[in-house]
C-alpha cells in the first residue's frame, strides 16, 4: 500500500503548473442557457394549459365566474369531478361520462388486442417467410395508410350495414382493426426484419415451423415492439371522434363523443369546471399509459421503425 | 457410395438473372473435415446454406447419406449448423436453447436430460446452463452454438465462419476445441471460412471457391505446395506467394525461367506438361521457400526494401528484377534496409503457371 501511494504522490508531484486533468466547465455558459432556455419555454407552453384545467376543475362555479383562471382555488372541492363522472347530461341521459368510459374500455380493449395480434403476424410473415409478391402486397398495405379515411368512411358504412352490424360495437371494433392494420404491420414487419436472420434460420434446423418460430422465438424478443404497438392503438383508438361518432349509436358512444356532447351541450349555464374535470377525465387514459409505458415505447421507436 | 456423406450434383443457384453457384459438383466423404475457403461473395456461404435446405437451389440435387434430400426441409435433412453470430434465442437459457430443437421434435424428457448433459459435457458449459446468451462471453457463446448441433445427435454439421467475430487469441484456442471434436466424434463437418489459418489447420480438404465456382479441392498440403491456378496460388499464404512474369527457356543444364533480366533453373521441377522453351509463364514462388545468402544461393542480387521482425521470423520485403518479393528468414537473421543480398529458389517448391490459361504447368 505504501509503494503505492508514494508511487502515486511520485507521479502527481511530476505535473507541470497549467491544464491538467478534466476541463472545468460553467455552468451559466451561453450554450446552456441556450438550451435549458428554450426546453424551459417549451415545458411551460405545454404546461399552463394543463395548469388552468387542474385549477379550474377544482373551483366552485362562482369562484370560475371571477375570471381569474391562472389563479390557484380558494376553497377546492371535487364536485365538479363527480358530476363530470356520473351525472352530467349528454342528449336525454344524464349518467355523466361514466357510460363512456366503459364503452370506450370495450372499444379499445378488442380492439388493440386483435389488430396487434393479426398486424404482428402479418408483420412476421412479410418479413421472414416472403412469399411470391408479398412485396407488392406489403406495397399495398402501405398505401392504405396514405388514403384520407374521409374518402372510406361512407363505403364502409354500407358494409356495415349489409352485415348487419353497423351501429354495434363489434362494427366500430371491425373498423378500429382494420384501419390499424397497415401502419402496425409496417412497424413489426421493419422490427421482425431487424432481428438476425440467422436466429430464423437456427430455429428452421431446429425444426420450428411458421407458428412455433413466431410463438417461441420471435414474439418473445419482441416485447419493445409490442408495447409500441399497444401505446399506437390505446391512445389512438381511445382518442377516436370520428369513428365512433360515424359508426356507433348514442347509447354505444365512446367517451370522446360524449365529451364533446357534454362540452358543446347548448342548454343551461356552461359549467366550465365540470367541462375541465371532463376533459381531463378522458384524457387521463392516454395520459397513464404513456406514464407508465414512456420507456419502453421510445425504445421500442428506436429499434423498430427507424430500420427500413 | 456408402463412403460418401454428402454428395452434390450439378447445383447451380440463381437469384433472378445473377448466378451464384454454377453447375456445382462436389462429394464429401463420411468423418471428413471439408472447409470451404474463398474471399466474400464466392458463394461459400450460399453453398453452406444450399446443403443445409435454407436457401432453394435453382437446378441440380443434394444428397446427404445417400438419401436426396434436395426437397427436404432443414430439420428432416441430419444436418446440425453453427452460425457466425451464433444465433442463440435471446430469451432463452442455455439449457433451454439446446432444448429447443429436441423439444420441437417432441422427444421424451428424458432423452432430452440425456444429450443436454452429454454436450454441455463435451463441450464443458455445464456450469453455464440456467445463464441467459446475454450473460456469456462470445467464447462461451459459440461454445452453447455448437451444442445446439452436437444434441440433435446429426450426421452433418455445418460451421458458417463460426470464428470470426471472435478475437484472435479465443478464435485460436476454440479452432483446437473443434478439431478436438471432431477427432473424438468423427462426424462430417462442412466448415466455411475466409480464415487460411483456420483452412490449413482443421481440414481434411479444403476447397476453395471465387465466383461460385469451386476452383481446387484438395488436400491442405497440396493446396499450399501445389496451387493448381494462379489464383488459388496468391489465395493461399500470407504474404501471398512471389510471381515473376517470363517465359521458359532452353538451356545446357535443362529448362530455365527468364524473366527480364534474370533466370531461374526449372532443374528439379515436377512439370505436369512438357517444359517448351518459348511459352509465356508465371513463376510462383513461396517467401518462405527462397533461400537468402545461404549455400543454395545463386547469383540473383536483391537489395533489402523492408524488414518486418515478428519475433519467430523475420519478413523482408526486397527489390528483385525490378518488382518487390517478399521473404521470410528465421527471425534472428536480421537485414539493414539498402543491404545487398544474394537469393536462391529451390525449383522443386516452386509452381510454374502458364500466362495464358493460368493454370499450373
Amino acid at each position: 500500500m505504501s509503494d503505492r501511494s508514494s508511487l502515486v504522490a511520485a507521479s502527481a508531484s511530476r505535473l507541470q503548473p497549467g491544464p491538467a486533468g478534466r476541463k472545468p466547465r460553467r455552468m451559466l455558459s451561453p450554450r446552456n442557457i441556450m438550451l435549458y432556455g428554450t426546453l424551459l419555454v417549451a415545458a411551460i407552453y405545454y404546461l399552463i394549459p394543463l395548469y388552468v384545467m387542474v385549477v379550474t376543475s377544482l373551483k366552485g362555479m362562482p369562484e370560475v365566474r371571477l375570471g381569474n383562471i391562472f389563479s390557484p382555488p380558494l376553497e377546492i372541492t371535487f364536485e365538479p369531478w363527480v358530476k363530470a363522472w356520473s351525472q352530467a347530461c349528454t342528449g336525454l341521459n344524464c349518467d355523466g361520462l361514466s357510460r363512456g368510459f366503459w364503452n370506450s374500455v370495450l372499444i379499445t380493449i378488442p380492439s388493440t388486442l386483435i389488430s396487434i395480434a393479426v398486424a404482428s403476424v402479418n408483420g412476421y410473415a412479410l418479413a421472414n417467410w416472403r412469399f411470391k409478391g408479398s412485396e407488392v402486397f406489403f406495397t399495398i398495405l402501405i398505401v392504405g395508410a396514405f388514403i384520407p379515411y374521409q374518402v372510406m368512411i361512407y363505403p364502409i358504412v354500407i358494409v356495415l350495414r349489409e352485415l348487419g352490424i353497423y351501429g354495434t360495437l363489434t362494427g366500430l371494433i371491425i373498423v378500429h382493426t382494420i384501419f390499424g392494420m397497415p401502419i402496425l404491420t409496417l412497424l413489426f414487419r421493419n422490427y421482425f426484419a431487424g432481428l438476425p436472420e440467422e436466429l430464423f434460420k437456427a430455429a428452421r434446423i431446429d425444426g420450428a415451423g411458421f407458428w412455433a418460430i413466431y410463438l417461441r422465438i420471435m414474439a418473445p424478443m419482441s416485447l419493445p415492439i409490442f408495447v409500441v404497438a399497444m401505446i399506437l392503438q390505446i391512445t389512438g383508438i381511445w382518442n377516436d371522434f370520428l369513428f365512433g361518432v360515424v359508426f356507433t349509436r348514442p347509447e354505444y358512444y365512446p367517451m370522446t363523443v360524449q365529451l364533446n356532447n357534454i362540452v358543446n351541450s347548448v342548454q343551461g349555464v356552461k359549467e366550465y369546471n365540470v367541462n375541465m374535470a371532463a376533459t381531463i377525465l378522458t384524457g387521463a387514459v392516454p395520459l397513464i399509459v404513456y406514464f407508465v409505458s414512456g420507456r419502453l415505447f421510445v425504445r421500442g421507436i428506436a429499434a423498430g421503425a427507424v430500420k427500413g | 457410395m456408402t463412403n460418401t456423406s454428402v454428395s452434390i450434383k450439378d447445383l447451380s443457384l440463381n437469384f433472378g438473372a445473377v448466378s451464384v453457384l454454377r453447375n456445382l459438383n462436389l462429394d464429401i466423404r463420411d468423418g471428413e473435415f471439408l472447409v470451404l475457403l474463398g474471399s466474400s461473395g464466392c458463394g461459400k456461404s450460399t453453398l453452406l446454406n444450399c446443403i443445409a435446405g435454407l436457401l432453394e437451389i435453382s437446378e441440380g440435387q443434394i444428397f446427404i447419406k445417400d438419401r436426396n434430400v434436395t426437397w427436404e426441409e432443414p430439420k428432416d435433412r441430419g444436418i446440425g449448423m453453427v452460425f457466425q453470430s451464433y444465433a442463440l434465442y435471446p430469451q432463452m437459457s442455455v439449457e433451454k436453447n439446446l432444448s429447443f430443437g429436441l423439444k420441437v421434435a417432441k422427444l421424451p424428457q428424458a432423452d432430452i436430460d440425456k444429450r443436454i448433459a452429454r454436450a454441455a459435457e463435451i463441450l464443458q458449459i455445464q456450469p453455464l446452463l440456467k445463464r441467459k446468451p446475454a450473460e456469456l462471453s462470445g467464447g462461451q457463446r459459440q461454445r452453447v452454438a455448437i451444442g445446439r448441433a452436437l444434441v440433435r445427435d446429426v450426421d452433418v454439421f455445418l460451421f458458417d465462419e463460426p470464428l470470426s467475430n471472435l478475437d484472435a487469441k479465443l478464435r485460436s484456442e476454440l479452432r483446437v476445441e473443434i478439431k478436438r471434436l471432431h477427432q473424438s466424434l468423427k462426424n462430417t463437418m462442412i466448415y466455411v471460412t475466409h480464415d487460411q489459418i483456420e483452412a490449413m489447420t482443421l481440414a481434411d480438404r479444403i476447397a476453395i471457391m471465387k465466383n461460385g465456382v469451386i476452383q481446387q479441392l484438395d488436400s491442405p498440403d497440396t493446396i499450399y505446395n501445389a496451387p493448381r491456378n494462379l489464383f488459388v496460388a496468391g489465395f493461399i499464404g500470407s504474404p501471398s506467394m512471389n510471381f515473376l512474369r517470363g517465359e521458359v527457356a532452353a538451356s545446357d543444364t535443362g529448362p530455365i525461367f527468364v524473366s527480364d533480366t534474370v533466370w531461374v533453373s526449372l532443374d528439379g521441377y515436377r512439370a505436369g506438361e512438357a517444359l517448351q522453351p518459348g511459352r509465356k509463364a508465371v513463376l510462383g514462388v513461396r517467401p518462405e521457400h527462397i533461400a537468402v545468402n545461404g549455400e543454395t544461393a545463386e547469383l540473383h542480387e536483391a537489395v533489402v526494401d523492408i524488414e518486418e521482425p515478428m519475433g519467430a521470423d523475420n519478413l523482408l520485403w526486397l527489390k528483385y528484377a525490378g518488382q518487390t518479393i517478399s521473404v521470410r528468414v528465421n527471425g534472428a537473421r536480421r537485414f539493414a534496409p539498402g543491404a545487398k543480398v544474394r537469393l536462391g529458389f529451390d525449383p522443386s517448391l516452386a509452381s510454374l503457371f502458364d500466362a495464358e490459361t493460368e493454370l499450373r504447368i
